[in-house]
């Protein structure tokens, strides 16, 4: 009897919880969700710290598990399964029920026009990350410590903040185009025509439109560059920079002697994840031309394979090209991580 | 703030001339009345005995209390808020709830649910090729339509828009909304202005535009766009389509489609060609954009647009072909109307004497086997939903090729013509091919190599042998 | 300020960090520099710029010529409000119904990750145990997957477990997608931090989590800061993710999903973006001006000759 009773109770209160934690629909009670969500969160993990923060518990493994744990789990879960998935679809037909081999890369590589994604591909990520992260570093350096620094950073930022719909129509009206006879609507044509030449078709004219789309993802990437370069620099000690003055240093020397080694292990890691985002977009290339005019990369590739011809097989094929070009970067960055080792 | 009702609701005098030359297939405008019960119903559900009144129309549904249908879209604001009042009454003599999402991504994203086993009670799919890529990659998703849409179908539909839901000999989806695709616009003032007379036959149209680039050598007579993001190329393959059903006949268009003859046969590689003679004639196109190569990177949404002069300037263009749907992307204030800014008529035929239609629309797939979704499709195929529909949408642009649909219901002559033509039993009417094509053409090599005949000015035959290629 | 005086680290006075930044300045500023600062910050403005002058036209004049002919004041060129209008009231659900949700799938989506990958990230730099430099590298290329690969076999899992339609999808899989990120980057942070300081700590009988919290969390402030801005602008464009996990519902969706379809059925409303994109770019815009703040100079001063 009473044993029923603690039963119903207990049943309430979990269907009640349950319903609380599931079901938000008013604002008030969506807010109050995202905290209660954070405060649980939080407490769950103060718990397990103070559970290994017992004095005397020397195992690293043990320690490593709670603090690593939690993140590995998720991404076990929410990244390696799904990518060893694709790797496996890679391997089997459109529908993923038919083993095939090695057919869908040989598909991919023999495409008329592979060569002209893979030359475009390495292109981007080539250049990208270089240059956002040169203009990013150049740019945080010349506005620390100005009266402007706030006010120059924001500007230099903004294009991040501006979502991938409203970042394809700023370009449009950079790049449009229409006969010379007619006003013009993309300012760079109405530059050309300021100054006396014929207005141009940017978009069309292969190579070069790679280079002016290329030029998006620098316009929104030098804001990262920007952002994490410059924490970094504020982050030198005050007593390096001192020391280099003493010797003599200022302007270029002291950006060539003392902040870009003090930074070095930023910039690595700015350049690297640049690098993987610019191999991985596709919305740019989508949006403005939708991979006409040989304009197309790997990722491109992939979303109309997966999401658009609905063919899992070579979708997945493309997402492991996508994986195997980032080797190099990952072997670059074990080197970089090595060498800082040994300086220890 | 309904911009585009507000726009659409301009009051539209009879297209005289456009309907000179479709009278000859409109339907009588009284051969269904609206408001009759839907009689061949075979009934997923009993009629209940007491029927509220206004609810006789909804009696063969049941009572529903409690059940809820989700239905996914392509559709979004603003035809959403049409879409959703129309099963208002549904709702209310019924009792079930409809739970709409639309969304712009739906084509990835139906494929997406549809795989991870969260598919939508009921989805609108805007092409058959997505119907079959779905029976066939995911049999077990899909439930074949419910009897009463069958019936419905049957009764409302002519059996070439009933033969687009069905894949494998079983019929899965029922038409909902339709649109029409052969128009040209134009501006009837310079029209009335110059004399010109609407052409009634291709040669009539060539001479159209020959005449218009004699008297306006500083413009095009024709422009065109086909830009649309990811989906660039779709306007051009629509262009093409009209072509070959009118230069090699509904015969061979079929035959096309369903890849009995090779998509480089001659008959479509001259088809190209009577296109070819008007898009890629360097002084015939790109009226207010430049060279035949800005077609490809001109927005279809702006392609018509320089058919409205600027002040008091010449138009820069003169005739445009694109859909009825068109009519949503001139600017806020633009009457359309026979006798107003702009307005279009229909893409004549090679002779004159067939009038060949292209047509797109909507299919309503089921994925859940329950009385409540099986009704709620059969209410979408039948004449009431349809006549609702048409009176809720006051600011027009709707159209459906329901014969059930009383024409007066709708709200502009403009559409009140589309519809006549879609829903005549006597129109030869062509589903858009790239929509009926495997994913991989239809909305792939067909865009991407359409997009290059434009841009890189490829030759006619490399482009036909490069699409046959990647047909799967 | 969050933090007060790290313990270990000597704070120089302010007076001294002023002079300093004072005669720095004067150095560092030659005509050059400063041409070329205002140069790139042009250049980054502008595009922005059109478009929100483009925000303010009506929609005939923007396909007809440029932005830039509203400069010509003396053509008296037409500004609209009907735009923001339309964006702002457009809709069948208010967009405060969308601020709502994206905030509340924001939220957690940056805390969570963040906290999460700061204890991974020192687990990595800090700690000794068996196959860290592999799993460490494993996790680092991770980021490469695309989300796009994830969607089927996460929604499958989510359907499952009966979460669809809610929440935690969303803030899962943002956690899950921002952690290989969040980690390298702060991992790198971290082994920035002079090993001598750990030890220090680590000899006064300190252990993990009192080293974590007292020693390094003050030191990281500015990596934290920095990075809290890039998940919380990832997550607030973020369009893929919510539409996949949560659906377009008005109850779920946020305002991304409501931007994105503002041009309509056939996309033929797209000069509302405009105006959109204005209106979704204010909140991004003042987290990065007010956590600019936490980028605190010179806090690591000192510590190296501890």
């Amino acid at each position: 009897m009473d044993w029923e009773y603690v039963k119903y109770y207990f049943n309430w209160l979990t269907g009640e919880i349950r319903d609380f934690l599931l079901v938000a629909n008013s604002p008030g009670q969506k807010i109050v969700l995202a905290i209660v969500v954070i405060a649980l969160f939080v407490g769950v993990m103060a718990l397990l710290l103070w559970l290994v923060d017992r004095p005397r518990n020397p195992r690293g493994w043990l320690v490593a598990s709670v603090f690593a744990g939690p993140a590995l789990v998720l991404i076990g879960f929410g990244l390696v399964y799904p990518a060893i998935r694709t790797t496996q679809s890679s391997f089997y037909d459109r529908t993923s029920s038919v083993f095939v081999g090695w057919d869908n890369y040989v598909r991919a590589f023999s495409e008329s026009e592979f060569q002209i994604v893979l030359r475009n591909t390495a292109l981007w990520v080539f250049l990208v990350p270089i240059l956002a992260t040169a203009i990013g570093l150049i740019y945080a350096v010349l506005v620390d410590r100005t009266r402007f620094e706030k006010l120059a950073k924001t500007l230099v930022f903004m294009p991040m903040a501006i979502s991938m719909v409203g970042a394809s129509i700023i370009w449009k009206f950079v790049y449009d185009y229409r006969q010379a006879s007619s006003p013009q609507t993309g300012l760079l044509n109405q530059v050309l025509v300021w100054i006396g030449i014929e207005p141009q078709q940017f978009i069309l004219s292969q190579p070069w439109n790679n280079f002016f789309l290329i030029v998006v993802m620098i316009w929104i990437q030098t804001g990262f560059a920007m952002t994490i370069l410059s924490a970094s620099i504020r982050a030198i000690p005050e007593d390096i920079i001192e020391a280099g003055r003493l010797d003599g240093l200022s302007g270029i020397g002291m950006f060539r002697h003392i902040t870009v080694p003090s930074i070095r292990p930023a910039l690595i890691v700015v350049l690297t994840t640049i690098a993987m985002a610019t191999l991985k977009v596709f919305d740019i290339v989508r949006t403005m031309t939708g991979g006409n005019f040989g304009t197309s990369v790997v990722a491109n590739e992939f979303y109309t394979q997966s999401f658009r011809y609905n063919d899992k097989g070579l979708g997945a094929t493309l997402a492991v090209i996508l994986f195997v070009l980032v080797i190099p970067l990952v072997v670059y960055n074990v080197r970089q991580m090595r060498k800082v080792e040994e300086i220890r | 703030m309904r911009i585009k009702n507000a726009r659409g609701a301009i009051a539209l005098t009879a297209g005289a001339s456009l309907a000179l030359v479709l009278s000859a297939c409109a339907p009588p405008m009284d051969e269904e009345p609206g408001g009759t019960d839907t009689g061949t119903d075979t009934g997923t559900t009993e009629p209940t005995g007491d029927v509220a009144e206004g609810c006789e129309d909804y009696a063969v549904y049941g009572d529903l209390s409690g059940k809820t249908v989700t239905v996914y879209t392509s559709i979004v604001e603003v035809e959403q808020v049409d879409q959703e009042e129309s099963y208002d009454k549904f709702e209310e003599c019924t009792g079930a709830k409809i739970e709409y999402e639309g969304s712009r991504e739906f084509e990835a994203q139906l494929l997406v649910r549809v795989e991870s086993g969260s598919a939508p009670d009921i989805a609108y799919l805007p092409q058959p090729g997505l119907l079959n890529t779905i029976v066939n990659d995911f049999p077990d998703a899909i439930v074949p339509a419910s009897a009463g849409t069958e019936a419905n179908v049957d009764q409302f539909f002519s059996p070439s828009w009933k033969e687009y839901g069905t894949v494998n000999d079983t019929f899965y989806a029922a038409p909902l909304g339709a649109n029409m695709k052969s128009f040209v616009w134009y501006n009837p003032s310079i029209f009335t202005e110059k004399g010109y007379a609407v052409p009634t036959t291709w040669d009539e149209m060539l001479a159209l535009t020959d005449q218009i680039a004699a008297d306006y050598p500083d413009s095009k007579p024709w422009c065109a766009g086909i830009e649309s993001g990811d989906a660039t190329g779709w306007p051009a393959t629509d262009w093409i389509e009209d072509v070959v059903l009118r230069a090699s006949g509904p015969e061979v268009y079929d035959q096309w489609v369903a890849h009995e003859i090779p998509f480089n046969d001659p008959a479509i590689k001259s088809a190209f060609d009577v296109a070819d003679d008007i898009l890629r004639d360097e002084a015939r196109v790109n009226g207010g954009f430049g060279n035949v190569a800005t077609i490809a990177i001109t927005p279809w949404t702006d392609g018509g647009l320089p058919i409205l002069p600027a002040g008091d300037d010449d138009p820069q263009c003169f005739l445009h072909r694109a859909a009825n749907f068109y009519q949503n992307n001139w600017p806020e204030g633009t009457n359309v109307a026979e006798d107003g800014d702009v307005f279009a008529f229909y893409l004549p035929s090679i002779d004159g004497e067939s009038s060949p239609v292209l047509g797109g629309g909507e299919f309503v797939a089921a994925f859940r086997d329950a009385p409540e979704v099986a009704a709620f499709q059969e209410f979408l195929s039948s004449d009431t939903w349809a006549n609702e529909k048409a009176r809720v949408t006051e600011g027009g642009g709707w159209v459906t090729a329901n014969n059930g649909l009383d024409l007066n219901n709708l709200a502009t002559d403009f559409d009140k013509l589309a519809a006549g033509v879609l829903g005549d039993p006597n129109s030869v009417i062509r589903f858009d091919a790239s929509d009926l094509m495997p994913a991989a053409v239809g909305a792939g090599s067909f865009w991407r190599e359409m997009t290059a005949w434009f841009a890189e000015g490829k030759d006619t035959q490399a482009v036909l042998d490069a699409i046959e290629a990647s047909w799967p | 300020m969050t933090t007060s005086t790290p313990p270990v680290t000597a704070a120089p006075t302010k007076a001294g960090v002023q002079t300093r930044a004072t005669k720095l300045r004067k150095r560092l500023s030659n005509p050059w520099a400063s041409l070329a600062a205002v140069v790139i910050a042009i250049l980054w403005t502008i595009p922005t710029v059109g478009l929100l002058i483009t925000s303010f036209r009506p929609e005939v004049d923007i396909t007809r010529n440029g932005w830039w002919n509203v400069l010509k004041f003396w053509e008296r060129p037409t500004l609209t409000l009907a735009n923001y209008d339309q964006a702002l009231f457009g809709g069948q659900t208010s967009l405060a119904n969308y601020f709502v949700n994206t905030l509340v799938v924001t939220l957690p989506s940056v805390v969570i990750p963040i906290s999460l990958a700061l204890l991974a990230a020192y687990a990595f730099a800090w700690i000794d145990f068996k196959g860290r430099d592999i799993l460490f590298v494993a996790v680092f290329a991770l980021q490469i997957v695309p989300i796009q690969v994830t969607l089927i076999p996460l929604l499958t899992q989510y359907n499952q477990w009966g979460l669809s339609g809610t929440f935690w999808p969303v803030w899962l899989s943002h956690s899950m997608f921002a952690l290989p990120l969040a980690i390298f980057l702060l991992h790198n942070f971290m082994k920035d931090i002079p090993p001598s300081l750990v030890e220090a700590a680590r000899v006064d009988g300190a252990g993990h989590v009192k080293i974590f919290f007292r020693v390094l969390m003050p030191l990281l402030v500015p990596a934290i800061a920095s990075f809290a801005i890039f998940q919380f602008l990832w997550v607030w464009n973020d369009l893929l993710v919510s539409l996949t996990f949560a659906g377009g519902r008005p109850n779920v969706a946020p305002l991304t999903v409501r931007i994105a379809e503002m041009v309509g059925t056939r996309g033929s409303d797209w000069f509302l973006l405009s105006a959109g994109a204005f209106i979704s770019m204010i909140v991004p815009v003042i987290v990065f001006l007010s956590l600019q703040r936490y980028f605190v100079r010179g806090m690591m001063a000192g510590s190296v000759k501890g």
